[in-house]
């Protein structure tokens, strides 16, 4: 059993016991646990049970690679599934659940499947897809729902807030164990910038449960020094609870900061993403300690050797009475040491090395401990827990010489450096034979935007995986000089053996038990079926067998995956290479990476300075682009349709008053202003007179209709163009394009001038009475004729006055200072009472425009609709030797006579068709499916008429009026007959008026 | 003018640093060819300012001038003067190609104060503040819109966006200054 | 992610700052062009697996469009210049054919 040492833990603080449960049971832990070590403390070695077999499953790490203890934390809209109890640092009152267990984790159907084994092999879910059809869906898909999954998924919102932040440094350096901090202490001593970043809590990493001496101190010490020393300098950061994710193009590197992971209930972001820009990223990531593939190796009770050591030093948690070490290098027997030295018990040492000389097995001799050369584990017995080794010849088959009892496993099968920061942005690897690991290759480093390599590992993450050797390592990755390297005391370490399979000849019973990938259930039988199969790239057989996808990416597996692949496969394993490692290193949560966007903040919201009197009244909101339009201003009773139409026949009969300040107003000026604007537009604005305004319609190069406005010539240079709300950035951009990069020789200047003015429309027969009590201005018929402008005052308030109209009712339109716009519109509200006057929405707008039979850019057009089209040659310039979309409008397909054209559609019953349906015609197309001759662009009722009204683009529309075309929408038929668009006040008397 | 508002009217909140949304202020946009001398006089003469090297801000009692791009300066003046200062600009380049526009409404003014400020804005923006002299005037992004920063006094940054997305900007300023979310203690 | 500077305002923006363009110096044709090279101005672009050169606007900066020389498969930005030209400068051309000797040139 595992248990809580009576002294000792070097992280825990036994004065600070905290509560906490698991499935329910109250346990108890101290501050400074991580929940993996609490557990162990209070003997729950079996944490869940495996993905797919449901096979049970311990704890086998300390850390980041761990791939078995997973658990369910928290509870309600907090509850987080795939939670790592071995990075998960404990805090009072934390709930956590065993997962994939059903019903519980001590007898779980799902296990069944463990008796299956056989049927489930690599690519049983490919093989079940294909053949034979039905059984997927009626057999295995039904069983594989109930026992699949990872844990649950909270309900509700995520009630937690998170955040990112930006930084910028000389040199990054990734790992804040002795590496890492020798590193940083030479940068900074350099003068550079230092960003340290250290995925736990703690500083040191490894060394100090290792044992390590450094410049004659114990390990805890040198680090407590240097830290202190790093955070004295005003050109270091460090931060620990942060891991780097992802080295990037150009130094950007994504890291994840854990704020409050520990302190549940505060105030503070749970997580803050970092996005930093390093010169130089020095990734001192150390490296991780590989499991051995012998048969049961997943028993709980089977663990990291390095691991074991981890809970004994730094917790004071011993996982078992009598643990068995089995090893192919030196470094376990530190782990045999530290258990005598805890006054527990290590019955044998299994060194699968013929011969084992080194000075660390020297001192385990020395204390009595047994060691067995050439040996290795054939099986280990046990079912929810460890109860002894079958202890067999590593060059044989498996034949059992003796079994040992024990309670726990400590493995070794030596270390992967990790060389993930140094892959994901192109780095490359070469393969070490001598110690079975890739390390990273110096000559192809992945290089930045100067084209020099950024990107280096230091210490045991660039395979120096001696105390001595990382340090020195390390240092003069910082750029130290050699002579002033931190120099490290310890015994030192005889050449491992590399062993990917115990024992080396194991009959196929054997291999179907031993797991290469513990949380996705990949035994050494499967990877050799997939090379089998032929899955011979090893991008491939991972996907096939799912080695290395589990929510671990395989930190423990990959290697042990690769060297079985390459074996199956008669190749060396640099020839069979590596999986691509991805960002991120850990998994990182989706609130961090949608940091403070959500909610009000989700995207800017756009207002106009009438928003909140909208927002008063009741409006009911229609986005357009970022900003919000009141759609309709519904009374109590009101239906949004009844609404819509009180607000049309209101600007019909008396007068209507609308918020257009999202139109685009662009001020356009300079002597070549007018020849530009004639390249914008297709028709010709140079010669508009002062004073007066023109419909101006503007295409892109391809000859589509983009966005349309009224330009108002304002003097003799410059021009005010209206665009559409969604329209403004993109049009102003636009312009600027050709400005700065076709025309650059042109005297033209542009400025984005939307949000200085409120614009106000004032709509309808009662118009100008209205803008008359508002009193400055003559808005007379013959002052201000229709497509004219005047400046002045109206209301006390500086105005600027467009006769102008989008309805077809005497109409203005009024711009003033934006700081002004509400208080121009309450004059207006005043003005109005007895006029009749109400506000209107979008709507309304749509309604009275498509009256008139007046397009808008986004409804009659869609990206692939040219103003020909729609009916707007009077708009285009027949003269002009060019305008932007000219040349290609004169393409073949755009002059084709059989083009769909913009006509007016009226039901034979005055029903109201429904938006966006379409006209079918005989026959079928290439792909078998019905013809069409036309379609809905735009649909309403007209409170006007009594009866629906629709425009759309019809198959040469134009030359079939009177037509009777039939609508398909929901299966039913609608007769509509082709018309003009122009439904209400053809000659349009009411503007005029 | 009838009763000018800004677009928060002064709203301001109190975190690891203060945000205040700043009021009216005058602005005005000048776009022409900044190396011709005639534009530095009119500057020289409308705000006292002289013309800003590129990235500059320069500030002279209530007036300053910042360089927007190589065409293009934005001039701070008091709200009440913006009219006239840009009337005047308009009158000493007359027969210059120049634009130039009163923008004053266009936009919105915070301050954020505080010895932290920085930290404030280092979660909105990619910009290295630590590398941000007084006397320069940084474009940006703040998260998703559109801001201009400088060093405006001595622990305390000044930021302008466009003034419909000014209640999105003070939502983010105050959600980034919350107290015990500092990015680092000073 | 990318970080280019931008050659009219010196500061060096991160692509978040800016807005790609496509492809640089391609020469416009209108009214009076024959279909082959209208169709080739719209639509035909080069994709070239190493030196490239592109256009780039400083969107959240000064708003300038500015075009940028890179190799689309290390990343390495050999330089920015400004949109007002019809070939790169001959000094980054040389810089570019110093460090890629197997380029073809500017064409």
């Amino acid at each position: 059993m595992s248990t809580r040492l009576a002294t000792g833990g070097r992280l825990i603080d036994r004065t600070k016991p905290l509560d906490f449960s698991f499935d329910g049971r109250a346990m108890r832990g101290y501050a400074g646990d991580t929940l993996a070590a609490a557990l162990l403390a209070n003997n729950q070695m079996l944490i869940g049970r495996s993905f797919k077999y449901h096979r049970p499953r311990g704890i086998l790490a300390s850390g980041v690679e761990e791939p078995n203890a997973m658990v369910a934390l928290g509870q309600g809209a907090r509850i987080e599934p795939d939670q790592r109890t071995t990075t998960t640092e404990l805090f009072a009152g934390a709930s956590a659940a065993s997962q994939n267990a059903w019903p519980s984790l001590d007898f779980d159907i799902g296990a069944l499947n463990n008796l299956a084994y056989r049927f489930l092999p690599a690519g049983f879910y490919y093989k079940t897809f294909m053949f034979p059809r039905f059984a997927w869906k009626h057999l295995f898909e039904p069983v594989v729902r109930q026992s699949a999954g990872m844990g649950p998924v909270p309900k509700q919102p995520d009630p937690d807030r998170y955040e990112q932040a930006y930084d910028f440094t000389d040199v990054l350096v990734a790992g804040g164990g002795v590496a890492g901090l020798a590193a940083a202490l030479a940068a900074a001593s350099a003068g550079q910038r230092v960003l340290v970043l250290e995925q736990t809590a703690h500083w040191g990493g490894r060394a100090p449960v290792d044992g390590i001496e450094i410049d004659g101190k114990p390990a805890d010490a040198w680090v407590a020094e240097i830290v202190a020393s790093l955070g004295a300098m005003p050109n270091v950061t460090l931060r620990n609870r942060t891991m780097v994710a992802g080295v990037y193009d150009h130094g950007y590197v994504v890291a994840q900061e854990a704020v409050a992971d520990h302190l549940p209930g505060t105030d503070l972001p749970r997580h803050r993403l970092w996005r930093i820009r390093a010169g130089r990223v020095i990734a001192a990531t150390g490296a991780i300690e590989r499991p051995l593939a012998f048969a049961a190796n997943d028993t709980p009770g089977v663990m990291l050797a390095s691991a074991v050591r981890d809970y004994v030093v730094n917790w004071a948690v011993s996982p078992g009475d009598r643990t068995v070490v089995v090893t192919n290098n030196d470094d376990a027997y530190r782990t045999a040491l530290t258990l005598l030295d805890a006054g527990l018990v290590v019955p044998a040492i299994l060194d699968a090395r013929a011969s084992v000389t080194g000075e660390l097995p020297a001192m385990a001799r020395a204390r009595g401990i047994r060691v067995l050369e050439g040996r290795g584990i054939a099986k280990v017995k046990g079912g929810k827990r460890v109860k002894a080794v079958q202890v067999c010849v590593q060059a044989g088959e498996g034949a059992v010489l003796e079994t040992i009892a024990c309670d726990c496993v400590a493995m070794s099968g030596g270390f992967s450096p990790v060389v993930h920061l140094y892959s994901q942005p192109g780095g490359k690897l070469q393969w070490d034979g001598a110690n079975g690991m890739f390390t990273p290759d110096p000559a192809r480093a992945p290089t930045g935007a100067d084209g020099a390599a950024f990107v280096a590992c230091a210490g045991a993450a660039a395979g120096a995986l001696q105390a001595a050797a990382c340090l020195a390592d390390a240092h003069s990755a910082g750029g130290g000089k050699a002579k002033a390297a931190p120099k490290a005391a310890a015994p030192v370490e005889a050449p491992m053996h590399p062993v990917w399979m115990m024992p080396q000849g194991a009959p196929v019973a054997l291999r179907f038990k031993m797991l290469l990938d513990y949380q996705n259930d990949v035994k050494v039988s499967d990877v050799q079926l997939a090379a089998r199969e032929g899955y011979e790239s090893v991008e491939h057989a991972k996907r096939y067998t799912t080695l290395g996808m589990a929510s671990d990416q395989g930190k423990m597996s990959n290697i042990n995956g690769l060297a079985i692949l390459s074996d199956a496969l008669g190749q060396p394993i640099p020839a069979t290479g590596t999986t691509t490692f991805r960002p991120p290193y850990t998994p990182i949560s989706f609130g961090a990476v949608a940091g403070e966007a959500r909610g009000e903040i989700f995207a800017p919201l756009r207002r106009t300075p009438m928003h909140a009197w909208h927002e008063a009244q009741g409006a009911h909101w229609e986005p357009v682009g970022l900003w919000r339009r009141p759609y309709c201003y519904p009374r109590a009773g009101e239906t949004h349709a009844q609404a819509v139409n009180r607000e049309v026949a209101n600007t019909r009969n008396n007068v209507g008053l609308l918020d257009a300040s999202t139109l685009g107003k662009i001020l356009v000026k300079g002597p070549d202003a007018g020849r530009f604007l004639d390249m914008i537009y297709t028709g010709v604005m140079s010669t508009l007179p002062v004073g007066k305004c023109r419909y101006g319609l503007t295409c892109n190069e391809n000859g589509f209709l983009i966005d349309d406005g009224v330009v108002a010539r304002l003097s003799d240079d410059s021009w005010l163009c209206h665009t559409t709300s969604g329209g403004a950035d993109s049009i102003h951009a636009h312009m600027e394009n050709w400005l700065q990069c076709e025309w650059w020789d042109w005297k033209v200047y542009s400025a984005n001038l939307t949000e200085q003015f409120a614009q106000v429309a004032i709509v309808g027969p009662n118009a100008r009475k209205l803008l008359e009590k508002l009193g400055g201005m003559d808005v007379s018929r013959e002052a201000l004729p229709f497509m004219t402008f005047a400046e002045g005052t109206l209301a006390g308030i500086p105005s600027r006055v467009f006769r102008i109209s989008f309805s077809g009712e005497l109409s203005y339109e009024v711009a003033v200072p934006t700081s002004q716009g509400m208080a121009f519109w309450n004059a207006c509200l005043e003005a109005g009472t007895e006029l009749g006057l109400m506000p209107y929405g979008t709507e309304a707008i749509h309604v009275l425009r498509a009256e008139k039979g007046f397009i808008i850019v986004g409804d009659e057009t869609d990206g692939t609709v040219i103003p020909q089209d729609l009916g707007l040659g009077w708009a285009i310039s027949k003269k002009k030797p060019d305008y932007i979309g000219k040349r290609a409008q004169e393409r073949s397909h755009m002059t084709n006579p059989e083009r769909w054209r913009l006509v007016g559609l009226e039901t034979l019953d005055g029903s109201v068709l429904p938006d966006g349906v379409l006209a079918p015609a005989p026959g079928v197309n290439a792909n078998g499916q019905r013809n069409t001759q036309g379609r809905v662009t735009s649909t309403y009722f007209s409170p006007t008429l009594g009866r629906g009204i629709a425009m759309g683009l019809v198959h040469r529309g134009p030359e079939r009026m009177g037509e009777v075309l039939d609508f398909i929408a929901d299966g039913k038929t609608i007769k509509a007959r082709i018309c003009d668009q122009v439904f209400f006040d053809k000659d349009g008397e009411k503007q005029n008026a | 003018m009838r009763d000018p508002v800004s677009a928060l009217g002064g709203q301001s909140h109190e975190g690891f640093a203060r945000i205040t949304e700043a009021g009216l202020q005058g602005m005005i946009t000048l776009r022409g060819d900044l190396a011709t001398g005639a534009i530095a006089k009119a500057v020289k003469a409308a705000t006292g300012c002289a013309l800003p090297a590129q990235r500059a801000i320069v500030t002279k009692g209530t007036a300053s001038a910042a360089w927007m791009s190589p065409d293009e300066l934005l001039l701070l003046v008091p709200y009440t003067e913006a009219e006239a200062t840009a009337a005047a600009l308009s009158a000493a380049l007359a027969g210059d190609h120049v634009l130039i526009a009163n923008v004053s409404d266009a936009r919105a003014l915070f301050r954020i104060s505080g010895v932290k400020a920085d930290q404030v804005l280092a979660k909105l923006c990619p910009v290295d503040f630590a590398r941000l002299p007084a006397g320069e005037l940084r474009r940006t992004r703040a998260a998703q819109v559109a801001a201009a920063i400088w060093r405006s006094a001595p622990d305390e940054l000044s930021l302008i966006c466009f003034r419909s997305v000014a209640g999105y900007v003070f939502d983010l300023l105050a959600i980034s200054a919350r107290e015990g979310s500092e990015l680092s203690p000073t | 992610m990318l970080t280019l500077t931008c050659p009219y305002c010196g500061v060096a923006a991160e692509e978040t700052e800016l807005a790609p363009g496509g492809e640089a110096h391609l020469t416009r044709f209108g009214p009076g062009s024959s279909d082959d090279d209208f169709e080739a101005y719209l639509f035909s672009r080069s994709n070239p697996k190493g030196v490239h050169f592109e256009r780039w606007r400083h969107a959240y900066g000064c708003g300038k469009w500015f075009l940028a020389a890179r190799c689309t498969v290390t990343l390495e930005v050999f330089g920015t210049y400004p949109a007002q030209c019809f070939a790169p400068p001959p000094e980054l051309i040389a810089a570019i054919k110093a460090k890629r000797p197997e380029w073809k040139g500017f064409q």
